[in-house]
């Protein structure tokens, strides 16, 4: 098959079978590559018992997915999935890197885990030539110190199994830190120290597995295409299109932590009960100033939007890590009361080496910041520490007992959702309203009060991925911010920051024909084959798990906080209109394919062939009816 | 020396984005592929952040064309720079214990030593690492004064020199 390597790998933990599955060209042309097929394949396994399953048991799936425009497309990904330990839907979530290009060469499109190790192990594929091996001696182990052992264990073991060969350059990594070991439920799955797949929380997932890490050799070229020359092109246009984004390459998303806050007024400060500062401390310019790196990337990619950072005096000494991104340096940022760039860097560094997700850590941290500025939580709440907005070590501290799941860390190790749930019930007071999530996934950084940024009234509250930002729901449909275009990214497998140009991007289409031989139009693409997708995901959502449902509309809202009005800067006054945002709601479902309670209508399902989705969603329905909401 | 200009790859470490872009350009050259682990420049990795792009130096005293017992490898007269013979080359791997930089490795699938042909002077990784305003790679004037062999150094040891110039001698221990 054009575009495919051609087969992907079974890897049972529980008993260490491994066997080969390969789907029929139909069911790939159907549902491409990473979320969409981790969906298709979610749905296929578990979809009978959907609500019995617990993410974080053996049952559950991990998908490591690579797409057919996974090192072709400039910027590879890889897309992590498996029923989401934070929603208990099911989230695609990708990380950058080279595992994703090794995996290919070595000949496989993608990894299904499932059953958990009985200890810990890590997975060592060197093209078919494929091993568990113990992981005992980095179990524990922070990040940076995981990959040093795997780079070099992997290494060597390449260096004396395959003599004669020369040099070997050293294998790609995935792999968890301690917050994952511990089945945090906001443990990214983690590579080259500062990238992450944080959204979905799979690092607990991957942990509750014991699977550590994977390391993946390919010898092998990228697959064979349909026609390699205008691969070649399109490569080039899409070269010549990311290299004009000079601003964009110059700063990576990373000179928004002043700008988003000071110019658009959706930026999270102090848990977001404000969205606006002017803290120049917090510029583009102050974080040039800890760069030794300007442009660093991954393999293809045009932009290298990101930068490596390093603190090299004073109390945040020996910090390193990329840029910050925009997403970490608001949310372990302003979002923490911090405006010191070194102080941003110390933390995201931290959370990098803790296997934390950025986004859903600093949610939490906010929160349970805001819960001790209010008197909820207190000193002994915290083991001591008072987590005081702006006070780093502080908050260092606390992202370590979350990691550790010790004293308070064991609640908040659950996500803000769950642990808002907990602490209400151990206090006696309500603190859902400061709980800035949707569908149990801490929102992105993107703020919608002001109207300034980029998501819509429907982005949080429709999208099948909760406060997932990088996959956000839009109308109209055909929007180049919709989620049925998100989906593309993240099947196909790569990085749309290389796609802003509408050329670009227009390009995909002629792309995927090229590459694989699929004629795919725009049109097939938003009206049936991501249509598909998101129905399933949506009818997952909704089904839930056992610890917790999302009721059908009443769940589909934003945090209570985005209804008071902004309470300082340009956008002084402005609020989320509450009839406004049922309206838009009500026209996403239409626009769709929902009901009036977001549940996909059967005639639906049916055009699109997804009898059994309608089936199993019918008791939903009737559910609902019943309790008249 | 024929008198025509000939040319060097100059490389900065500390510049190269790890964008690999190099690898691609080199292995669709002369592979029709994207084919990362056959490309004659190879970026390794071995911290993050340390991006080592390698690749022959092209020593002026050639210990690799020397080392081969079959006579598989010669110079290029137009380019200076080492040619492997696919058919005479038997894949012994004399060549990577003689280059002092081990550089040179076995392809992937075939039966031969794989090293840098200058793309017949004017090379692909060097134009697109420019294209992209990196210039982690770079030609230069090959000048009979200079010493290129100086620059036939192992990954790992380039590794360490780069990590104590970007992140400083602590961090050695990161590899």
């Amino acid at each position: 098959m054009l575009g495919y390597a051609g087969k992907f790998l079974d890897v049972d933990l529980s008993t260490g079978n491994m066997k080969e599955a390969k789907f029929d060209e139909q069911i790939l042309r159907q549902y491409m590559g990473g979320r969409a097929l981790a969906t298709k394949i979610l749905w296929d396994r578990l979809g009978r018992r959907w609500e019995e399953i617990d993410p974080l048991g053996p049952e559950n799936l991990l998908f490591l997915l690579t797409g057919p425009l996974t090192g072709f497309a400039p910027g590879g990904r890889l897309c992590v999935s498996g029923k989401s330990p934070q929603s208990n839907g099911i989230v695609g979530s990708t990380v950058a890197g080279e595992f994703p290009i090794e995996l290919r060469c070595a000949g496989y499109d993608g990894l299904i885990f499932t059953g958990k190790a009985e200890k810990p192990v890590y997975l060592f594929i060197k093209d078919s030539d494929i091993e568990l091996k113990n992981a005992s001696q980095i179990w524990g182990k922070n990040a940076k110190e995981t990959l040093k052992v795997l780079v070099r264990e992997g290494r060597g073991e390449l260096e004396s199994r395959y003599k004669g060969k020369g040099l070997w350059k050293e294998p790609a990594a995935v792999y968890i830190g301690p917050a994952g070991e511990n089945r945090s439920r906001i443990a990214a799955v983690t590579a080259k120290w500062a990238h992450a797949a944080g959204y979905g929380g799979y690092g607990g997932l991957m942990g509750s597995k014991n699977l550590k890490a994977v390391l993946a050799k390919g010898t092998g070229p990228l697959p064979d295409v349909a026609d390699m020359g205008k691969v070649e092109k399109i490569i080039d246009l899409v070269l010549k299109k990311s290299f004009k984004s000079t601003t964009f390459r110059r700063w990576g998303t990373g000179a928004a932590g002043y700008d988003v806050g000071a110019r658009q007024s959706s930026e999270p400060v102090r848990n977001w009960q404000e969205e606006w500062h002017d803290e120049k401390s917090y510029g583009a310019n102050e974080f040039e100033k800890f760069w030794v790196k300007r442009f660093w990337g991954d393999f293809g990619c045009p932009t290298t939007c990101l930068k490596i950072a390093i603190v090299r005096e004073g109390p945040m000494k020996g910090a390193i890590t990329d840029n910050p991104d925009y997403e970490n340096q608001a949310y372990l940022g302003p979002n923490l009361g911090l405006f010191k760039p070194e102080e941003n860097i110390y933390m995201t560094a931290l959370i990098d080496d803790l296997g934390l997700c950025g986004i859903q850590g600093g949610n939490i941290l906010g929160f349970a910041a805001e819960l001790y500025q209010r008197g909820i939580l207190a000193k002994k709440d915290f083991d001591g520490i008072e987590p005081k907005w702006g006070d780093v070590k502080a908050f260092a501290a606390l992202a370590e007992l979350i990691a550790e799941r010790k004293g308070i860390g064991e609640v908040l190790a659950e996500g803000t959702y769950r642990a808002a749930l907990e602490i209400s019930k151990m206090k006696g007071v309500d603190v859902m309203p400061y709980a800035i999530v949707s569908k149990g996934i801490a929102i992105g950084a993107h703020g919608i009060r002001s109207g300034e940024d980029y998501p819509a009234l429907e982005s949080y509250v429709c999208s099948v991925q909760g406060g997932d930002h990088t996959s956000t729901a839009y109308l109209p449909l055909d929007h180049e911010n919709s989620e049925l275009r998100m989906v593309l990214y993240d099947s196909g497998v790569f990085c749309w920051f290389n796609f802003f140009n509408k050329e670009a991007r227009d390009s995909l289409w002629d792309l995927i024909e090229a590459v694989t031989g699929w004629k795919i139009s725009a049109e097939e693409w938003l009206n049936i084959i991501a249509r598909r997708v998101l129905h399933i995901q949506r009818a997952a959502l909704l089904l839930g798990g056992p610890d917790l449902k999302w009721t059908p509309r009443r769940h589909d809202d934003i945090p209570e906080r985005w209804y008071e009005p902004l309470p300082k800067g340009p956008y002084k006054g402005k609020a989320v209109d509450r009839a406004k945002l049922e309206e838009v709601r009500n026209e996403y479902y239409e626009a769709i394919g929902w009901d009036e309670n977001g549940i996909p209508k059967s005639d639906e399902l049916k055009r699109l062939g997804l009898d059994d989705v309608d089936k199993r969603i019918e008791e939903l329905r009737r559910q609902v009816r019943r309790s008249g909401t | 020396m024929s008198g025509e200009e000939h040319v060097w790859i100059a490389r900065d470490y500390a510049k190269c984005s790890g964008c690999r872009r190099c690898e691609i350009v080199c292995s669709l050259s002369h592979e029709g592929k994207i084919w990362p682990d056959a490309s004659r420049v190879r970026v390794f990795m071995l911290v993050p952040g340390i991006e080592v792009p390698h690749l022959c130096a092209q020593c002026h005293d050639y210990p690799c064309v020397d080392s081969c017992p079959v006579g598989a490898l010669s110079v290029s007269k137009e380019t200076e720079a080492v040619l492997v013979d696919k058919e005479k080359c038997t894949a012994c791997g004399k060549c990577i214990d003689a280059c002092p930089g081990k550089v040179p490795f076995i392809h992937p699938t075939e039966n031969y030593a794989v090293i840098c042909d200058l793309c017949g002077g004017e090379p692909k990784c060097v134009k697109a690492c420019a294209e992209g305003g990196w210039y982690a790679l770079q030609t230069l004037k090959r000048e009979e004064t200079h010493t290129f062999k100086l620059y036939a150094k192992k990954p790992e040891d380039i590794t360490l020199d780069v990590i104590t110039q970007l992140y400083g001698e602590e961090w050695k221990e990161m590899f």
